[in-house]
This record gives structure tokens, C-alpha cells and sequence, in this order.
């Protein structure tokens, strides 16, 4: 963001020498518009990728299920379907119950949304794009990200729905039992790069497959490679954990009672989410936009490696049954807690230098 | 400090109330309009009780008001999953009241529909079980080899889910020899099918973490409640009616009868036993089919110059057979006209799903559903 202040004053004055207009922002506007700027192409892309993924997710939903998914809309493999359910769902009436609370409810995506939103200002895609390269990247998008569970808290209480609570509370329990794994999970990897910048942790693993942290600690890193990766399907709500919106139990969890535009915001959240984890999974330990051989670098492989990962975890909903809440939170506090726990231990007695 | 005492004082500190929920009859895995009247504390539910009736159409009623041959297709609308299943209940009850031998070819076109209705049934079981504990392919699965069956039926009688086609005095139409060979097809083939939903869902590590322990019914309890059927069978109850008190042709087949075991890990009784025996009784009927298929005698499907039905006065039978969930009997009284005096149906759904109180007790939510899955009821059956 920073470069993109720096650079915005040249541009205008190069859009205004092409044109001949004459566009002239003051300077203590100059940060405040590059915001905005990111601010949208972030919004716009999070939108953007959630859109396809909804449309990848349906489509091997289908051929994992030996159905087609949607075919009709936009012509061939129905790449258009997203879009005609966004059209959809912002035509669709915004319900209320006449029980709930109001002001709640209204407010309840909000935050679901923004902690995703946030995370992505902290989300490198390669060494020059990204938003901004914060010292403490890391820490942010996981702090961020928590803001989320509020959002379900609140809005399975001000439904006023006995289904949306009980999805509520389990949500808030799995978040409780999974924030922990999934936090200690990225120690060893600070550790070894001692950094907190992704930006830093990931140009510590240039120089070719080997030197990806998963392949340079196999054992420590790589056990917690996969805690951090099943901790963050459990935080996400994602199959085989998604028992706060378990349909078969609940009927739709803690969103049974939303519908249209604010319907679309969990969903939302939800698909940005998974990109989000899974591109945190690339940087982390799959060493980022770094390719499979020295001096490879770039986007490609950094969405290459998070689409790989966006794929094992639509793989996982379409294939394995639902947990139960007890089962959920047993795993989270004495299996994996303890694994990371002795990963992050013997993690440090090799970054011991 | 003791479970009981540091409850009471957590008693003390938070005032905890229970949850009444009602789960139904809108609910996505109730199968159907049952309403469950769960009450839960925090995710342990305490007591469940089932309320039956959004589905009652008088169909014992209506039965008194038709002459015989009409009330057939009204038992296709009982158990509607495996509708075979009901007429033959039904025929059978009125061919012993009015005394009438059906044809050979007729007995083994019986068992081969409603064999093949049974897989149809167990298919659809499988695969809302799997939905019902969170897994959504195997039903689309289940349901890709429960279409082949139900083209078949389609082929026989038109119809694909309400067939009407076993009638009084033998079936409604003879199989063709373009059925035979799908028929020979689809015996082949199923084998490895159940294979491959042994592998996707049965032993599935998560889902038999669900299902084994969870729900376990007594064989002592079960014979209580009058529970029959694979509910019945994975308490491990020997009891099938085609075994114990053979009906039609079953005396002459050879087949085995499943029941609950205790080798993969859980006690007898529990949702995955119950579960497991309907995978098992999917191989039995296809052993069946195939016995059908090389026995089949020809001859007539009908008997000839039935007219219309009208047993003696106060002739009455109670005819049993089993059906995909169970015991269904008929039970028809006469009084000498065109229309039976009254008709009792014994639907093995209704004292499947009366046992579902004794067994919830102590469960969790998620286990409420996977036991409510496990009975597989069906709610045009209970409430008729």
C-alpha cells in the first residue's frame, strides 16, 4: 500500500499529461485514496475468488457425487452460476423474524465478514502484491480471523431460533478448542524463519522444493503442517467440523434463520476463509510463491499451491461424514493439542543455533 | 469431589433450565413429518418423544368403504419407499380370507419385485443414513444403483415408486425377456457396488465413531416394543418372518439372516449394527434374486375368472410378511360382501419408532438423528 501512495501522485500526473486533464488530489489526501483503493480491490477480489470457488466447489461436488453440477448457466460447465446465484440472493427479501433482535441480527454479518476482509490486508500473493507487509503479519491474521466467531455468536442469538443457539454454542466451543492448534501449529515455522513477517517467512524458504518448511523439518514442521490444516478446517466450519450449521441436525445452524444478501455474507466468509487458510498453509509451509526449483518465484505457484489445498478441503466435505461435538472438542484438546505442543517443543531445540 | 455434588453446585452458581426444542415436522432428517419433542441440556438430550399423525390419511378407513381390489393401490401410499412390500401384505391377506391359490409364476415374480424393492428400500436407507450423519455422496451413491431398480420396476408395472402391480390372485403383467437380461445385469453388477459403500460410509473411521455405542436397544427391550426388522435383527434377534414362518416361495430359498455382532468393535444393538445388517441383507437378496431368476417355472400369472372378491361371512386372516423395515401384517375380516368388514395393518415403522424414548435417553443431539436414521421408519406406514 505504501508503494502504491508513493506511486499514485506519478500516475496521476502521467493519466493527466495523457489525456489532458487536470486531475490534481492534495497530498494529505494521497494515503487516504490509496486505502480506498486497496480496500476495494481487496473487497473486490475476496468477492471475486469466492465466487468461483463456490462455482469450483459445486462443480466437484458434482463428479466427486458421479453427477455434472451445474451445466446450463453462462453456456458450457456453467461457469455463470455463481453469478446467477449472487443475482439471486441479493433479489431475494431480506427476512426478519418478528422475534428476533433486530438490531443484532442486522449487524451479525458484518463482523463474519470483516474478519476475513481484514485478514487479506496481511496476505502476500508475491514478493511485490500484496497490501502491506506488517511486521507482525502472521499475529494480525490470526487475530482477525477470530473476529469472525462473533458474528456467529450474535447471530445465532438474535435469531431467537433454539437450532441457531445450539449452533452457536457449538461454534463458539469448536473455535475455543481450535484457535489453540492452530496458533501453536504456525510456532515452529516462526521460529525456524524468526520472523513474524509472511513476507520474510516465505523468502526463508527460496531455493527449491527441499528448502519449503514442510520438506526442511519434515517431522516437526510437517506434523504440524497437518494440525494447522485440519485446526483451520475446524475454524473455518468446513466438513468434516461443520457442526454449527450441521443441516441434518440443525437444520442450518446458526444461520437457519437468515436469507438473501445477509445469507450470501456467511457464504461469503465462508469461501473467502477457505482461500484465506489455505494461501496462510502455502506461505507457511509449502514455501509460498517459491516453485518446485531454485529461482522459481511467482503468483502462479502461490495459487497453484493454495488451489491444490482449496481442492483437499472440498475433497474432505464431499467425502467424510460429520463429527460430533464431543468428538470435536476431544480432538482439538487431547490430540492435536498435545502433537503441536511437542512440535513447537522439539521444534526449538532444532532452531536452537 | 463427587459428579453429583460438584453438579449441585454448579446448580447453585448458574441456574441451568432444560431446552424444550421441538425437532419437526419440518426438519431436514426426520424422514419425514415426525415431530420429536427433544429436551436437551446444553447438547445432552434428556428425554425425546416422538408425535406421530401429519401424515393420517384413514387409510384402515377407506379400506371398509372399497371393494379388495381397490385398497391395493392405497397400500402403495403406506410404506412408500418399498410400496411391493405392502401390496403383497395385503393380497396375501385377502387370498387367504376368500381362499384363492395363486400360479407358481406368479409366487416368484412376487418375491423377485419385492426382493428387488427391498434393495430400492435398504438403498435409500443407506444413503439418508449417510446424509443424516453428515456425509452427502453416499446417498447420491446409493441412489445411482436404486434408479437401475427402479427402472426395472418401471419396466414391469409403469410406475417407480407406487406399483400397484401385485393385485389379488397373482401380478399385473409378465416380465419380458429384455427384463430378464437387465435383471441378470443388475445381479452381477450390485455385488461390487455394495463393496464400494462398504468402503465409502460403513467402515468409515469417523462414521463408525458415530454410530458404534450410540443408541444401543436391548434385544430384551426391542422384543418389548415389538421392534422387528433389521432394528430388530441388529440386536441380534434371529428373526425374519421369510425364515421363521415362510411365506410365498421363501420355503424353497435358500438365504441367510444377519443379525448384530459384536466383531467390528461395538455391543450388539447400537446404530451401526442396525445399520450394518441392511448392508448384509442387501448381498441376501440378491442371493435370492439370483435363486428366482434360475427357478422361475413358466405358466400363468393370474388366476383365471377371478371376478370380484367376496369371501364367506366372518372369514378373517392375519397374514405376516417381511417387509424392508419389518413385520407388516394384515389383518382382514370379512362379513360376506364386496367390501372387508375392517382392515388392521400391523406397520413396523410405528413400534420401530415407539422404542426411539427407551434408547435417546443420554444421547447427544447428532446421536438423536443418527438414531432416528437408524430405525429407518417411514411416516406414511406409521400413521397410515
Amino acid at each position: 500500500m505504501n508503494e502504491l501512495a508513493l506511486n499514485l501522485p506519478v500516475w496521476i500526473d502521467q493519466v493527466n499529461a495523457h489525456t489532458g486533464l487536470r486531475i490534481s488530489v492534495p497530498a494529505h489526501l494521497i494515503p487516504i485514496l490509496a486505502m480506498f483503493l486497496c480496500a476495494s480491490i481487496v473487497a473486490a477480489a475476496m468477492g471475486l475468488s469466492a465466487a468461483v470457488l463456490v462455482w469450483a466447489e459445486r462443480k466437484l461436488a458434482g463428479h466427486f457425487q458421479c453427477r455434472l453440477g451445474p451445466v446450463y448457466v453462462g453456456g458450457k460447465f456453467g461457469w455463470l452460476q455463481s453469478i446467477a446465484d449472487g443475482i439471486k440472493l441479493f433479489l431475494k427479501e431480506d427476512l426478519i423474524p418478528s422475534d428476533a433482535d433486530r438490531p443484532l441480527f442486522r449487524i451479525a454479518p458484518y463482523p463474519v465478514v470483516l474478519g476475513v476482509l481484514l485478514a487479506f490486508i496481511a496476505f502476500p500473493i508475491s514478493e511485490k502484491l500484496m497490501v502491506a507487509d506488517l511486521n507482525v503479519g502472521i499475529f494480525f491474521i490470526l487475530a482477525v480471523l477470530t473476529v469472525e466467531v462473533f458474528g456467529v455468536i450474535l447471530a445465532g442469538w438474535a435469531s431467537n431460533n433454539k437450532w441457531a443457539l445450539i449452533g452457536a454454542m457449538r461454534a463458539v466451543a469448536q473455535m475455543v478448542s481450535y484457535e489453540i492448534p492452530m496458533g501453536l501449529a504456525i510456532l515452529p515455522v516462526i521460529m525456524e524463519a524468526q520472523s513474524l513477517s509472511l513476507k520474510s517467512i516465505v523468502n526463508a524458504q527460496s531455493g527449491g522444493i527441499l528448502q519449503w518448511y514442510v520438506f526442511q523439518s519434515p517431522v516437526f514442521i510437517g506434523i504440524s503442517f497437518l494440525i494447522f490444516f485440519i485446526a483451520a478446517l475446524a475454524s473455518l466450519k468446513r466438513a468434516p467440523f461443520d457442526l454449527p450449521e450441521a443441516e441434518s441436525e440443525l437444520t442450518a445452524g446458526f444461520h437457519t434463520e437468515y436469507s438473501g444478501m445477509r445469507f450470501s455474507f456467511f457464504f461469503m466468509a465462508e469461501y473467502a476463509g477457505m482461500i484465506l487458510v489455505s494461501g496462510l498453509a502455502a506461505l507457511l509451509y509449502l514455501g509460498g510463491w517459491h516453485g518446485i526449483f531454485q529461482g522459481q518465484a511467482g503468483p502462479e505457484w502461490f495459487l497453484l499451491k493454495t488451489s491444490f489445498l482449496v481442492f483437499v478441503m472440498i475433497w474432505i466435505r464431499w467425502t467424510l461424514p460429520r463429527l460430533r461435538i464431543d468428538q470435536v472438542v476431544y480432538l482439538g484438546w487431547k490430540v492435536l493439542t498435545p502433537f503441536v505442543l511437542v512440535c513447537v517443543v522439539g521444534q526449538s531445540f532444532l532452531a536452537y543455533k | 469431589m463427587n459428579i453429583a455434588s460438584s453438579a449441585a453446585r454448579i446448580e447453585q452458581d448458574v441456574k441451568t433450565d432444560e431446552l424444550v426444542i421441538n425437532m419437526g415436522p419440518q426438519h431436514p432428517s426426520t424422514h419425514g413429518v415426525l415431530r420429536v419433542i427433544l429436551k436437551v441440556d446444553g447438547e445432552i438430550c434428556l428425554d425425546a418423544q416422538p408425535d406421530i399423525g401429519y401424515l393420517h390419511r384413514c387409510a384402515e378407513k377407506i379400506a371398509e368403504n372399497l371393494i379388495y381390489g381397490m385398497f391395493v393401490p392405497y397400500t402403495d401410499r403406506m410404506d412408500y419407499v418399498s410400496g411391493m412390500g405392502c401390496n403383497l401384505g395385503y393380497c396375501m391377506a385377502v387370498e387367504t380370507v376368500a381362499g384363492i391359490q395363486i400360479p407358481p409364476r406368479a409366487e416368484y415374480l412376487r418375491v423377485i419385485v419385492t426382493e428387488l424393492n427391498r434393495i430400492a428400500s435398504h438403498l435409500l436407507a443407506f444413503g439418508t443414513y449417510g446424509l443424516d450423519t453428515g456425509a452427502i455422496t453416499p446417498f447420491l451413491y446409493g441412489f445411482r444403483e436404486r434408479e437401475l431398480v427402479l427402472d426395472l420396476l418401471e419396466m414391469l408395472c409403469g410406475a417407480r415408486l407406487t406399483y400397484s402391480y401385485i393385485r389379488i390372485g397373482g401380478v399385473d403383467g409378465d416380465v419380458t425377456p429384455d427384463f430378464m437380461s437387465k435383471l441378470k445385469e443388475f445381479i452381477d453388477l450390485f455385488p461390487k457396488k455394495i463393496r464400494e459403500y462398504n468402503k465409502l460410509l460403513t467402515f468409515n473411521h469417523i462414521f463408525m465413531k458415530r454410530t458404534t455405542g450410540v443408541g444401543v436397544l436391548p434385544p430384551d427391550v426391542a422384543i418389548a416394543y415389538g421392534v422387528t426388522g433389521p432394528s430388530l435383527r441388529g440386536s441380534g434377534v434371529k428373526r425374519d418372518v421369510r425364515r421363521d414362518d415362510p411365506y410365498s416361495i421363501y420355503d424353497k430359498l435358500e438365504f441367510d439372516v444377519p443379525v448384530g455382532t459384536t466383531q467390528h468393535g461395538g455391543p450388539i444393538g447400537d446404530c451401526w449394527n442396525r445399520y450394518h445388517v441392511r448392508m448384509r441383507e442387501l448381498e441376501e437378496c440378491v442371493k435370492i434374486l439370483q435363486q428366482c431368476v434360475q427357478m422361475m417355472p413358466p405358466g400363468p400369472i393370474m388366476v383365471e375368472k377371478l371376478g370380484r372378491v367376496k369371501p364367506a361371512a366372518k372369514a378373517e386372516a392375519y397374514t405376516r410378511m417381511e417387509n424392508a423395515r419389518g413385520e407388516l401384517a394384515f389383518y382382514v375380516v370379512s362379513d360376506g360382501t364386496m367390501t372387508p368388514a375392517r382392515v388392521k395393518v400391523r406397520a413396523p415403522s410405528f413400534s420401530n419408532i415407539s422404542v426411539l424414548p427407551e434408547i435417546v435417553r443420554g444421547q447427544m443431539i447428532a446421536d438423536v438423528v443418527a438414531i432416528i436414521g437408524s430405525l429407518d421408519i417411514v411416516l406414511g406406514e406409521i400413521d397410515r
